[in-house]
């Protein structure tokens, strides 16, 4: 089975089944974070911090609890204090202190939207009537938002014990630049001086929302021996188990974790915000505890991802050839350091060849909420940088983006800025497949312009835990660790039925809680299908194993002379033909007298996830006289390794483009002068709705990656790096403008277009 | 802890008794779609709602003699549907339902719109230009005002604590007159209007304009009558000079903010494109009459 | 605190309950009669999650209060399937994979399935605008929108 080039010979992988757990969602049955219910639950809300930065000087609950139905009251006084300690229990830096703090502000607060304090009462009007109830007492400090201004002299400083970390020597006051790294190779000077051509430019992004339509949500029980249950909505139940044990004092043993559907999470939902209040409340309360965020919360208190300022400095000899390329990333951290500027560094360059090129990242943190992942984080606004950079070289030569590209392309070979030799990657084949595309072929008209981006993600594996039982009637149940946030279960399933030759529908898989299945690293970084993949079939092929066993048994021949093929064993070798071949079905039903249960598990700590490259293609039409942009057409061609289920490949690209599109046309957050968010809701934070859209052409290369059992690579991120390059380079080619800073709405391109006089 | 009464009367009488002694603050429920988000929110915490969608006539659209009536209450999705008056005002009626989506489109109303006094309210211009009335319901009987004086302020109305609106009256369009509306906003859907603009038009066979009334949204804190805009228009043809009149016109009447939506700069100049566009809709369809 | 009584129409079953005057149709469906197919993910009429139909017309059921249920006959998601038969709309959803993580599904499936009664052949553009109050953040709205031709074409009677 691992041999990747029979992709013909495969049956059940490249197929578009109906997902396993599809007519429960389309029926309104499934139960999401805020559709479960315990015996006996209460309802949990949360005050929060109208001050952008406060210090907290007296907290008074005693109204609150007055209120009739009011079952508990807490503040950070009735959580543990936590030590400063590196957590890698989600996506991207964390620090175990800064995280109960964030949770449930000590100190100071230091965002608007901070939690301060929160209620638990028998129904949710009362909750959140008690919540209006506490009274907080602030000093109002003066506070920072941008990151630019955050890193100047005499900034408010939010933090007095964060010390620029990766500077020499160590800094002797604090500050608000929590942290510097650095990626280099070659000479870059002299990459400089080779260059005929030299584009020098500053970008600007807006930090975005991840806005995943589900809001946080969950149930908490803290039982009187200390048991706890928890029901919510995220992206690694063994996550919000490690956090909530760490945060709380509680054994990891004493906590159970149930994973709901999740409602979208793309990165947002691999921290935790409520599920910790919610144990504490029930702790206090002695009942079980629902929390649900409302909209304004999502927006207030939770994501988004980093706005920040991307330098650029690219040089080109007159041929295209890159001879020097340095990128400074400066990421808005929020109130907490750990922004994503390492991978945004790490992967701005990754898509070239360059012999001199460097990639700086800078921490920042400001009065804004702590920044959470958001699929692949940082990448795309270095990159909307490097790739609107690479544009314009290729406009000021002459040359063709794609053959701009083609010629500095990264290569099998190629050793990346920030380490890894690159091996069986497919960049140069999406460009290939970009430039053979129909869309490319359609005329221009006014105002119409076409741009071209390109983009990298890491993908990772790690570690991933799945069984798989055979039943009595030889249908199978399939048990992983991997939250389904896009379809995974389907593509769990296909690769089972493939390995042991049965159909899809045979096999029911299920994602397991804490307590049922093996630890499994949280459903990030484009790792479910590769990693827990991997698991899935290692224990598939141990059950396969054991089947071929049993017919050995009944047949009484050594296994070695056993064959499974199409969903039976067949007698090998000398015996061929021999026995009538057993069925899993047959085999099944004799369990119980050759050995008792078929069952395995597979688990790995996956190594070697392909790298995933993609090419965007985007036609635009702008009316100069409002600078509304309106997308044309969209190509967008990614490597996938080998999609398992076409459709939910093809679905992560489209979803991935449309969030980029949103990115860069409309979406922001956008603060008053008192430092108040200003637009915590979907009316002003726009995400793309469906007439935005055009058709989303998602092209999908298939260069297998030989370290997975189907030749699969991740695919759910590498599709929101190109999207606001390749907008802005469509804008400029319609109207000769270029565009560097996000969002580019309609009020600043028309500015610009006007400051232009075009 | 908030918790309101809801009254839903059968009669104007009784739903203005209950405006009129309704203790601390009360609050006209049509369409819901503003007032209970605002409730919601907590930005309004009426004491006493009084829902007047089951008084008889505050749904429903009626040709008569003095024009067309439409019930205060009834639903965008339900103008939109009415192939008379669309035929008639398709300015007034594609601005209504441009509020919010198909959802809201099920509920949202004319008197919602208005008496939220958003100066961005998108159905506001488009009645103002067509001269549409508002007939108010109170405790001395029923009053008649042009819509373009409902609204005082952000978020304030002309209206007394005892009245509400009870249905609206939109002349009889003849001859070559024809309405048209446009706004814009950043998406293509679900967003308040940047800027809105409605023109109405009548021209005589020659297609010069011999009556014109153009009204803005969103530029200032109310629903803006522009008669200099209106009178770039009147005894012209939609020349590039009359146009170039009419946008310099629509840009001076411009008082905007600048805001989460939109910049100061951003807004006038959008309110001249906009005027122009809509009184070339306008025109065209009064030409075509 | 009083609260009020109200007689409605759910799914073509009467309905009876109890609610308080600022609860919404929304909170009623979810959190008093257990209908959960309704999702909130605004609470403001800009998501269409909580999508419902009232007398046959598309509405936000977060921006209806409890009592004006009165009288009313409201259809949910739960109503939209017959027994364990799929509309064609739920099952294209399904055979076309629109849907990911299918939080936006039961909206979007009420507000299809409205669509597809009043415009049994919509455009790509009619369908996009009357879908635009229905926010998708996995999907795009490409394979959405392939599932609502598709499921047009079926409901018409032409072979899908």
């Amino acid at each position: 089975m691992n041999d990747i080039s029979l992709k013909d010979a495969l049956k059940v992988v490249g197929t578009r089944p109906v997902r396993p757990d599809g007519v429960d969602k389309v029926v309104g049955r499934a139960q999401f974070g805020g559709d479960a219910t315990m015996p006996g639950m209460i309802f949990g809300a949360t005050v929060r911090s109208p001050h952008a930065h406060a210090r907290i000087k007296k907290i008074n609950t005693a109204k609150a609890e007055a209120l009739k139905g009011v079952k508990a009251v807490i503040t950070a006084a009735d959580m543990p204090e936590i030590v400063s300690e590196e957590a890698f229990v989600g996506e991207g830096p964390m620090n175990f202190r800064d995280l109960s703090n964030n949770l449930m502000a000590r100190d100071k607060v230091l965002y608007d939207g901070h939690v301060v304090a929160a209620v638990a009462a028998s129904s949710m009007s009362i909750a959140k009537a008690a919540a209006e109830l506490v009274e907080v007492e602030y000093e109002v400090l003066p506070h920072v938002i941008d990151e630019i201004e955050a890193m100047a002299d005499g900034a408010p400083v939010l933090h007095d014990d964060v010390f620029t970390a990766g500077v020499d020597p160590k800094p002797t006051k604090p500050s608000n630049v929590a942290k510097r790294v650095e990626f280099a190779k070659g000479d870059l000077a002299a990459g400089f001086a080779a260059a005929d051509k030299i584009i020098e430019r500053t970008y600007k992004t807006a930090p975005v929302h991840q806005a995943y339509i589900e809001p946080h949500a969950c149930i908490a029980a803290y039982n009187a021996d200390g048991q706890c249950t928890v029901i919510c909505s995220s992206q690694g139940q063994f996550m919000v188990r490690a956090y909530c044990a760490k945060l709380l004092g509680i054994d990891i043993s004493d906590i159970r974790v149930v994973p709901a559907e999740i409602g979208g999470g793309f990165g947002g939902k691999t921290l935790v915000y409520l599920e910790p209040l919610a144990l504490a409340l029930s702790r206090k309360a002695g009942r079980p505890v629902r929390m649900v965020m409302d909209r304004v919360d999502v927006f207030r208190g939770t994501g988004p991802t980093s706005g920040g300022t991307v330098k650029v400095k690219l040089g080109a000899k007159k041929d295209g050839t890159i001879t020097a390329a340095d990128a400074e990333i400066i990421l808005q951290a929020g109130a907490y350091p750990g922004s994503p500027m390492g991978p945004a560094a790490m992967c701005c360059w990754a898509m070239y060849d360059i012999p001199n090129a460097r990639a700086v990242g800078v921490d920042v943190v400001s009065n804004r909420p702590k920044v959470a992942a958001y699929r692949a984080p940082g990448a795309p606004i270095s990159t909307f940088g490097t790739e609107s950079a690479v544009d314009e070289m290729a406009r000021e030569l002459g040359l063709d983006p794609i053959e701009m590209r083609l010629k500095n392309a990264a290569k099998n070979g190629t050793k990346a800025l920030y380490g890894p030799t690159f091996q069986n990657i497919g960049y140069v084949e999406t460009l290939e497949a970009a430039k053979a595309h129909p869309n490319l072929q359609a005329k221009l008209g006014p105002n119409q312009g076409r741009g071209v981006a390109t983009g990298f993600w890491f993908n990772i594996g790690g570690e991933s835990s799945a069984s798989l039982a055979v039943n009595e009637d030889g249908t199978l149940v399939l048990v992983s660790g991997s939250p389904d946030i896009g379809g995974s279960r389907a593509s769990m399933a296909m690769m089972a039925a493939e390995i042991l030759g049965i159909e899809v529908e045979h096999i029911r898989p299920i994602v397991g809680d804490t307590a049922s299945v093996g630890f499994t690293f949280l459903t990030g970084g484009s790792r479910v299908t590769f990693a827990t993949g991997m698991a899935v079939c290692e224990a598939t092929n141990e059950v396969v194993k054991q089947l071929r066993g049993r017919a050995a048994k009944i047949w009484e021949i050594d296994v070695e002379a056993v064959e499974w093929r199409d969903g039976s064993a067949y007698p090998a070798g000398d015996n061929a033909g021999k026995f009538e071949p057993l069925s899993l079905a047959d085999i099944a039903a004799k369990a119980a007298r050759t050995g008792g249960p078929i069952t395995a598990k597979g688990a790995v700590n996956a190594q070697g996830a392909g790298p995933g490259f993609g090419t965007h293609v985007v036609d635009v039409e702008v009316d100069p006289e409002t600078g509304h942009v309106k997308v044309l057409r969209y190509t967008a061609v990614q490597d996938v390794g080998r999609a398992i289920h076409p459709s939910y490949v093809e679905g992560q690209i489209q979803g991935g483009t449309v969030q980029g599109i949103g990115w860069a046309l409309n979406e922001e957050y956008i603060y008053t002068k008192d430092g108040r968010l200003d637009n915590a809701s979907f009316l002003d934070y726009r995400v793309p709705v469906a007439s935005d859209l055009p058709a989303i052409d998602a092209v999908l290369v298939e260069v297998p990656n030989p370290r997975h059992p189907f030749g699969a690579k991740g695919v759910g991120e590498v599709p929101i790096v190109p999207p606001m390059a390749a907008v802005a380079n469509a804008i400029c080619a319609a109207t000769g403008v270029r565009m560097t800073s996000l969002p580019m709405s309609p009020p600043k391109l028309k500015a610009a277009i006007d400051a232009a006089g075009k | 802890m908030y918790s309101p009464t809801y009254a839903a009367p059968t009669t104007v009488d009784e739903a203005v008794g209950l405006l009129a002694n309704a203790s601390g603050s009360a609050r006209v429920l049509s369409g819901g779609t503003d007032l209970i988000i605002q409730m919601r929110s907590g930005r309004l915490r009426p004491q006493t709602i009084v829902d007047i969608k089951n008084i008889a006539g505050t749904i429903g659209i009626r040709e008569e003699a003095d024009g067309w009536h439409v019930g205060a209450a009834t639903p965008g999705a339900e103008i939109g549907e009415n192939a008379g008056l669309c035929a008639a005002w398709p300015g007034v009626t594609e601005a209504v339902q441009l509020i919010g989506s198909t959802q809201v489109q099920g509920r949202a109303s004319f008197a919602g719109n208005l008496c939220n006094a958003s100066p961005a309210g998108d159905s506001v211009p488009g009645l103002v230009a067509a001269g549409a009335k508002a007939v108010i319901a109170g405790k001395n009987g029923k009053r008649t005002i042009p819509v373009e004086q409902v609204p005082v302020s952000p978020g304030r109305t002309s209206l007394a604590a005892d009245e509400f609106i009870y249905e609206f009256i939109i002349p009889k369009s003849s001859g070559k007159t024809a309405d048209a509306y446009l706004r814009f906003i950043p998406r293509t859907e679900m967003d308040i209007a940047v800027v809105g603009c409605g023109v109405c038009v009548t021209l005589d066979n020659n297609g010069v304009c011999t009556a014109a009334k153009v009204s803005l949204g969103a530029v200032a804190p109310t629903v803006l009558v522009v008669d200099a805009a209106a009178k770039a228009l009147i005894g012209n043809k939609l020349d590039d000079a009359t146009l170039a009149k009419l946008d310099a016109a629509a840009q001076a009447a411009c008082n905007p903010i600048s805001d989460k939506r939109g910049t100061i700069e951003f807004r006038t100049k959008v309110a001249g494109v906009l005027a122009r566009r809509t009184a070339a809709i306008a025109f065209s369809r009064a030409a075509a009459r | 605190m009083a609260k009020t009584h109200v007689t409605c129409t759910i799914n073509g079953e009467e309905t009876e309950f109890l609610c308080d005057p600022n609860q919404t149709v929304l909170d009623v469906l979810r959190d008093d009669l257990g209908l959960t197919g309704s999702k909130e993910g605004c609470g403001s009429g800009d998501c269409g999650a909580c999508s419902i139909t009232v007398d046959g017309r598309l509405t936000c059921s977060c921006l209806m209060l409890g009592p004006e249920a009165e009288g009313k006959s409201i259809g949910t998601i739960e109503g939209v399937a017959t027994g364990d038969h799929l509309h064609p709309v739920q099952s294209q959803f399904l055979k076309h994979a629109a849907l990911q993580c299918g939080f936006c599904t039961p909206g979007l499936i009420v507000a299809t399935k409205a669509l597809l009664e009043k415009h049994p052949n919509p455009t790509d553009e009619e369908a996009r605008y009357w879908l635009a109050g229905n926010l998708c953040r996995c999907t795009g709205y490409d394979k959405i929108l392939a599932a609502v031709h598709a499921a047009a074409a079926e409901m018409r009677g032409e072979s899908a």
